[in-house]
């Protein structure tokens, strides 16, 4: 019955542009209809792409004044002050460049919008400026390649030393674990095969016959030490995962039958973050964004959202099921101190098997 | 050379005995397929436009129930609330859809078989037959995919890129099971399709073209065609090898994707294979793809600037030279697909240096585009607006592809809605337009009669300022750290501020689609009682407008016409009309354009 209610709108939407359209051309009937631009035509679509070239600075203006704020806050990693340099400098390019050529090309159709009797310039080519165009995108992007390489590079390069904390990211549909190496700080071997040993409690199938696993720990909340490196091992049980931590502009991918690498030195503790003077004015949009719904909750019998509050995320970023939308950890940087008190009163694989 | 130039020389204007299906469906005549192609591809992307209609309304408006998903998803909807692995699949089938079917074979499959043979001087495509097995083929994709979307535990959901192991194992989630399975059958023959299409069209422009046509004069559509479907003969196979061997990890258990998994409380058998490996042979062919999809575009709206700026479009040998050069390096940039896909950073540092390389041609496209502007006489009919439309999307697309392409940068934007944004505006948008622009420009050609303009007008101007409504505000969901392919962001309070802007986006996209509509109407309608069209209505200079407007096999009733100039020779000085057909002989003391 719906379908028919549809389908029934539709025609008689076709219907009314046929006949609307019917009364347009009829009503112009001295003009010779051939349905190609006219002078009119030229002169009313020019004026419409100068209009429209205002539309696309507006709706960039609308966009950076309205949504300015609801991007991610400075890195909270040491990295990733390089990395929002790069972003940075690469955005200005980019806003330079678009600016300039959406407004010549806005520009030339409306001011050469055609009309009777006008002649174009018969203007096939120039290699100078040919050349002009060629060289400056080398250039800049010169530029930008070596800029890049040199902070990826320096980003990617994972070198194990004693001092780096190692975490191992365990992903499994739909949630996350972590494993620490404890006192060894060696990870003991771990494979699927393993999961089912221990009635289940293995819960990431570290390897028994293993004795660097014994002191490993097994986490669903991800603790961090500030200011000391994390050399982070991803792993995947099942489909592909990717971690991805974006106030640390860290994300690898959880690939079945591979460890993959991702490290990075977290600076800024949560409290640190919570304090930060965009964090607190998104957070407050949050809230009031939050009450407002509560309201609406309330008075539908519903109970009330609880305030937020800002912590590190832990999502996945490669889709892998139904609930990839909801596959998330809680990340909390701490002092050295605070993670030692935790880590503490953690249980060691050894302990959880016996 | 000398055989097929005898060929074509011959006339072949006399009647054939025709039936109605050798006409109308078993047609081997390039002009009737191109039609066939046009109408698959809207048909599809009729399918494919209403999917991400519905998808955007759960964004806008997570789990709130719809009388609209009752109806058309059924169970799949209980209680009119979407259903996570419906989302999944609805943005599945609307990629491959828009990828593959409306702007691969919709766009490239109508305008090379309409253009190749008329814009060369050819009586028809090299084989007749090999066209229209193609065509067929592609057809029958086509239902297999229409098909899998009424297969119980629905269509496909691993996402268009189809990523092992989420795609190989049917217990990762419902549409890894059978739907899949009719995905990669569709896709193969899909494929093969592809490749019989390209092979004709290559061996067409090289053999087929008519006295005095030189490489040197070929109008830039035929240019973008030819390289297309040489990007396509290379890039296709790959994708083919990598879902033939995705089969037989599904289907009869070997391990080339696929290596220790544990799944819904089970060790599988599976040692040895890398989901990686699938992710190379993917986007071995995924990028070159995305040019697959640009270059005709971008071929199409060279025609198109030239004739209605009447002015030569600026820098042939340049535009030339860039096409090549983007399709040289569009086979050696997949990589960066894959900066954090867990192989060795080395290979991420060489794809971004032939990334940004990319950069450069598209670049100069660009600004050889706005200079064609510069001082013409611009004929701003709706092919016209869509080819300027493109230009705009195409550069600001295009500039975000700086940061994707940067290894570094990539890592925290990498399938975010940044990215969405980003590829939607480059490849979605502008080649649409490149679509909506050869249809206006060509539609003539292909029914004889014209389209009506003012809904021309509208549909450009209402889609364009759609267009960027949609996309424009997405780069900042992108920039604040929410992943694509999520059915909602409501899991996370932390993006509750970013619920406005949803709203925004679907309230544009659904204007968007309802201008599509008025392009559909205009279309349907002008077949049937639109105004009838003259021979050369543009007053354009390639040969297919020399041709009679009545459709006949063999395209010209007697000799083809011979060529004597570049098809750019608009507002030439010395010459009486601001245009001079290519198979029109030079002047006394006339010079011909050295290119």
């Amino acid at each position: 019955m719906n379908i028919f209610l549809i389908l029934s709108v539709l025609v008689l939407i076709a219907i009314s542009i046929w006949q609307i359209t019917k009364i347009f051309e009829l009503s112009q009937a001295k003009k010779v209809n051939t349905q190609v631009a006219d002078d009119e035509d030229n002169n009313l679509n020019g004026k419409l792409m100068f209009i429209f070239l205002i539309f696309i600075y507006g709706i960039t203006i609308f966009s950076f004044w309205s949504y300015g704020d609801v991007l991610l806050p400075d890195a909270a990693s040491e990295h990733g002050s390089d990395y929002d340099n790069l972003m940075w400098i690469s955005f200005a390019i980019i806003f330079f460049v678009q600016t300039i050529t959406q407004a010549l090309l806005h520009y030339f159709s409306y001011k050469y919008r055609g009309a009777k009797g006008k002649k174009a310039l018969f203007y096939a080519d120039n290699d100078k400026l040919e050349m002009l165009w060629t060289i400056i995108p080398v250039i800049t992007l010169a530029g930008l390649i070596l800029y890049g390489l040199y902070t990826w590079t320096d980003i990617m390069t994972v070198e194990e030393n004693d001092e780096a904390l190692v975490v191992e990211l365990y992903a499994q549909q739909f949630n996350w674990k972590a494993r620490y190496a404890g006192e060894d700080g060696v990870l003991g071997d771990a494979n699927v095969r393993f999961l089912q040993d221990f009635d289940g409690r293995n819960l990431v199938g570290i390897d028994a016959t293993d004795p660097n696993g014994f002191d490993d720990v097994v986490v669903q909340e991800l603790h961090l030490p500030v200011g000391r490196e994390v050399i982070f091992k991803m792993r995947s049980q099942d489909v592909l995962h990717s971690a991805y931590m974006p106030h640390f502009r860290a994300q690898m991918n959880c690939v079945p039958g591979m460890i993959t690498e991702f490290a990075f030195t977290p600076n800024k503790t949560t409290e640190e973050m919570r304090m930060d003077s965009d964090v607190m004015a998104k957070v407050k949009k949050i809230n009031s964004i939050r009450a407002e719904k509560s309201k609406e909750l309330v008075a539908s019998g519903d109970v009330a959202l609880d305030p937020y509050e800002f912590d590190f995320l832990l999502l996945c970023n490669k889709i892998c099921g139904a609930s990839h939308y909801n596959m998330q950890m809680k990340i909390i940087v701490e002092s050295e101190k605070e993670f030692e008190n935790w880590m503490s009163s953690q249980q060691t694989f050894a302990e959880v098997i016996q | 050379m000398s055989t097929a130039a005898v060929h074509t020389e011959e006339d072949h204007g006399h009647h054939h005995k025709e039936t109605f299906v050798t006409k109308y469906i078993f047609s081997q005549d390039h002009k009737m397929i191109s039609k066939q192609y046009l109408i698959t591809g809207l048909f599809m992307g009729i399918i494919g436009i209403a999917m991400s209609l519905l998808f955007r309304l759960q964004l806008a408006w997570p789990e709130q129930p719809f009388g609209i998903f009752e109806v058309l998803l059924g169970k799949w909807a209980p209680d009119g609330v979407m259903d996570p692995n419906v989302y999944l699949a609805l943005v599945t089938i609307h990629g491959t859809i828009m990828v593959f079917f409306v702007l691969t074979a919709g766009l490239s499959g109508t305008f090379s078989n309409l253009l190749i043979p008329l814009q060369i001087g050819a009586r028809d495509m090299a084989s007749g037959l090999l066209n229209m097995i193609s065509y067929w083929m592609f057809f029958l994709s086509s239902v297999i995919m229409v098909i899998s979307l009424f297969v119980e535990a629905g269509p496909a959901a691993a996402g268009w890129t189809i990523y092992p192991p989420l795609s190989a194992l049917p217990q990762a989630q419902p549409g890894s099971g059978t739907g899949m399975t009719l995905w990669l059958v569709s896709m193969a023959i899909f494929i093969a399709s592809s490749l019989l299409g390209s092979l004709n069209y290559i061996v067409t422009v090289i053999n087929l073209r008519t006295k005095g046509m030189s490489m040197t004069r070929l109008p830039l559509t035929i240019w973008a065609f030819f390289v297309t479907a040489i990007i396509g003969v290379v890039s296709f196979p790959v994708l083919l090898s990598a879902a033939l061997l995705l089969i037989m990890d599904r289907s009869f258990g070997t391990s080339f994707f696929l290596s220790d998994i544990f799944i819904q409380g089970e060790v599988l058998h599976y040692q040895g294979g890398s989901p990686v490996l699938y992710e190379h042979l993917f986007w071995f062919l995924g990028h070159p793809e995305v040019y697959i999809v640009l270059l005709p575009a971008l071929g199409i709206t060279s025609e198109i600037i030239a004739t209605n700026a009447r002015k030569p479009i600026f820098g042939y040998r340049a535009m030339v030279a860039s096409i090549l050069a983007i399709a040289f390096l569009s086979t050696i940039v997949w990589g960066h697909h894959m900066f954090i896909s867990g192989m060795n950073p080395f290979l991420g540092s060489v794809f971004t240096f032939t990334t940004l390389l990319i950069a450069i041609p598209s670049a100069v496209k660009a600004f050889n585009y706005i200079t064609t502007l510069w001082k013409g006489n611009l004929q701003l009919n709706p092919a016209m607006l869509f080819s300027i439309g493109l230009v705009s999307t195409f550069i600001t697309g295009g500039l975000t592809g700086i940061i994707l392409g940067d290894s570094t940068l990539d890592i925290n934007v990498h399938d975010t809605y940044f990215v969405v944004a980003h590829f939607h505006l480059v490849m979605g948008i502008s080649a649409l337009y490149g679509l909506f622009a050869g249809v206006y420009h060509w539609f003539p050609k292909m029914y004889g009669r014209m389209m009506n303009k003012n809904l021309g007008y509208v549909h450009f101007w209402v889609t364009a300022v759609c267009a960027y409504g949609v996309f424009f505000p997405m780069h900042f969901i992108g920039m604040a750290g929410l992943p694509r392919r999520y059915y909602t962001n409501t899991a996370f309070p932390y993006f509750d501020d970013l619920a406005d802007i949803n709203v925004l986006i679907t309230v544009f996209a659904l204007v968007a689609g309802a201008a599509q509509l008025v392009f559909l109407y205009n279309f349907i309608h002008s077949m049937f009682y639109g105004k009838e069209a003259e021979q050369n209505p543009w007053r354009s200079n390639t040969l297919e407008w020399t041709a009679p407007v009545e459709h006949m096999h063999g395209n010209w009733p007697g000799k083809i016409p011979h060529v004597h100039r570049w098809a750019y020779d608009y507002s030439k000085p010395g010459q009486e009309d601001d245009f001079v057909p290519q198979h029109i002989p030079l002047k006394e003391g006339e010079e011909e354009l050295q290119h």
